[in-house]
């Protein structure tokens, strides 16, 4: 490591203990709020490895319910972040995975929301906040999440890719990184499109509407 | 590529254009970020308001970590200096005070910043808070020395890093201390050269500190090695400025460090396999704190 400006010595501002379970466990619950796209009111959450471990002495749950209600990572409320869902009346529940091995700070996020959609997210907090997403309902993916993401559930037909770039072409923004994956049911598929900068809900709402085109989740 | 800097580099400069050497940090992070000194002013400032704010918190009553296996150790000190008179001085225990505190405030998911680490985010505020208080100086003068801090630690993490994970805690504790030595030295008048043989007199006495936090929570020893870390840093720089010289030069215990850190095993960086980590006492809170999380 080499520091490039004298804020990576002193900074970040952050809320303590350590950014990995901290920051980090904030920004899975803020990726599952963006996949399920509306309020939640139940979330059950399963936590492994060093995250089961000392999940309460770290405030891993206190940081990932944070994160599900849409705090940021500096938000001076993600201590009481409990007591705030317990009030708004959410059902929370915390297990925890014994044997199984994942990475040592993972949880896995099951949300229900407000209109009874369910949506499945099992993020990884890989150190200094960063977090690593490796699977979303029934899609094995890897999204680090670091520039504007879109997910792009799809039929799995010629052409699509084309129109889905296409859309995005023509607003100008520019796709830093594409990869697809499939699920086991046949012919769905899912594209995960990283871009250079975020994609205005005008743009998702086109891409959402074009043939073939089932799911669009933009984090 | 740019070139690593040096210490001895950052004293040079400093000495040949007669400025302190938070000038030279300052004008060198204008130079590479390509902005103007004011704004990164302006930022340093901000984190100095949020490192004040964490201060405050961290010595008032009911700073307690989420656990509960640490708190209220800077009311403690505080209530005792006002009924004794302090076996190491009145300064060092403010500022053991104070560092404990912030510990404590990031240890019970408080703002702190992180300086270098969240870890060991005590001693660097702590340190420049109390020299401010002792010598009566401005608060432009803390954000100038917490660019004197920067510059060290940037050396440091440049030759050595700053991760207890990387080379124990003689890198978060040994390097904070070091920065807030330099810092404090130099904020008292001391002249550049002073000021790096306090960051090397503080440094040298972390050397070999290993990473051991009990149940692998940043608290015991963490918040109290804040505590003493400061401490150390006071008595480096008035060393220092006493004229005594650190006969092996900041630059070289920096690459010390860094050798020991790559013979530190594994099992004493962070991993809580070793050391205070697995001594009866730590296995009792460990199950205690297993218990409370199955529950
Ligand atoms: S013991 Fe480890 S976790 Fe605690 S302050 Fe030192 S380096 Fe950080």
């Amino acid at each position: 490591m080499s520091a490039r400006s004298v804020f990576e010595i002193i900074g970040p501002v952050m809320i303590g203990p350590s950014s990995s379970h901290t920051a980090g466990a904030v920004r899975i619950g803020n990726i599952a709020r963006a996949v399920l796209g509306e309020d939640f009111r139940r979330a059950e959450i399963t936590l492994y490895g060093s995250f089961a471990k000392t999940y309460r002495g770290h405030g891993t749950d206190r940081a990932l319910v944070a994160g599900l209600l849409g705090m940021s990572d500096d938000d001076c409320r993600i201590r009481d972040a409990l007591n705030i869902a317990a009030t708004l009346g959410l059902e929370i529940r915390f297990r925890l995975a014994k044997g199984e091995e994942f990475h040592p700070n993972t949880a896995d996020i099951e949300l229900t929301g407000v209109s009874g959609k369910r949506i499945f997210l099992r993020g990884s907090s890989v150190g200094g906040g960063n977090v690593l997403i490796t699977r979303i309902n029934q899609y094995e993916v890897s999204v680090w999440a670091k520039n504007p993401t879109l997910m792009v559930e799809h039929v799995d037909r010629p052409g699509v890719i084309g129109r889905v770039a296409g859309v995005l072409g023509n607003n100008g923004i520019n796709i830093t990184e594409m990869r697809l994956t499939g699920s086991n049911r046949e012919g769905e598929k899912l594209m995960v499109i990283e871009m250079d900068r975020a994609v205005p809900d005008k743009v998702v709402e086109t891409i959402t509407g074009l043939p073939d085109v089932t799911a669009v989740i933009g984090i | 590529m740019r070139r690593k800097i040096t210490i001895s580099e950052l004293v040079a400069a400093a000495e040949q254009r007669g400025c302190p050497i938070w000038q030279v940090v300052l004008e060198r992070e204008a130079r590479l970020q390509g902005t103007e000194r004011k704004n990164i002013w302006q930022k340093m400032k901000e984190y100095w308001m949020v490192m004040k704010e964490s201060l405050d918190v961290g010595i008032k009553p009911g700073n307690r970590s989420l656990s509960g296996l640490v708190g209220e150790e800077g009311t403690m000190l505080t209530r005792y200096m006002e009924k004794a008179k302090p076996l190491s001085g009145y300064g060092s225990v403010l500022a053991a005070a104070k560092a404990i505190g912030v510990a404590v405030v990031n240890a019970s998911q408080g703002r702190i910043v992180a300086a270098p680490t969240a870890g060991s985010c005590g001693i660097l505020p702590a340190v420049l808070s109390t020299v401010a208080e002792e010598i009566g100086a401005a608060e432009d003068a803390v954000i100038s020395a917490l660019f004197t801090a920067a510059g060290v630690g940037m050396v440091i993490d440049e030759h050595a890093g700053t991760a207890g994970a990387k080379s124990g805690c003689q890198a978060e504790c040994g390097s904070a201390s070091c920065m807030a030595a330099v810092a404090a030295a130099e904020m008292a008048g001391g002249t550049p050269r002073q000021a790096a043989n306090a960051g090397a007199l503080s440094l040298k006495n972390f050397l070999g500190l290993v990473c051991d936090p009990v149940a692998g929570l940043v608290e015991i020893p963490c918040v109290k090695r804040n505590a003493i870390g400061a401490g150390v840093a006071l008595l480096a720089a008035d060393m220092a400025l006493a004229g005594i010289e650190s006969k092996i030069p900041l630059d070289e215990v920096i690459q010390a460090m860094k050798d020991i850190g790559d013979a530190i095993p594994a099992s004493l960086k962070e991993t809580s396999l070793a050391g205070l980590a697995v001594t009866p006492t730590a296995r009792e809170i460990e199950k205690r704190m297993n218990e409370l999380e199955e529950r």
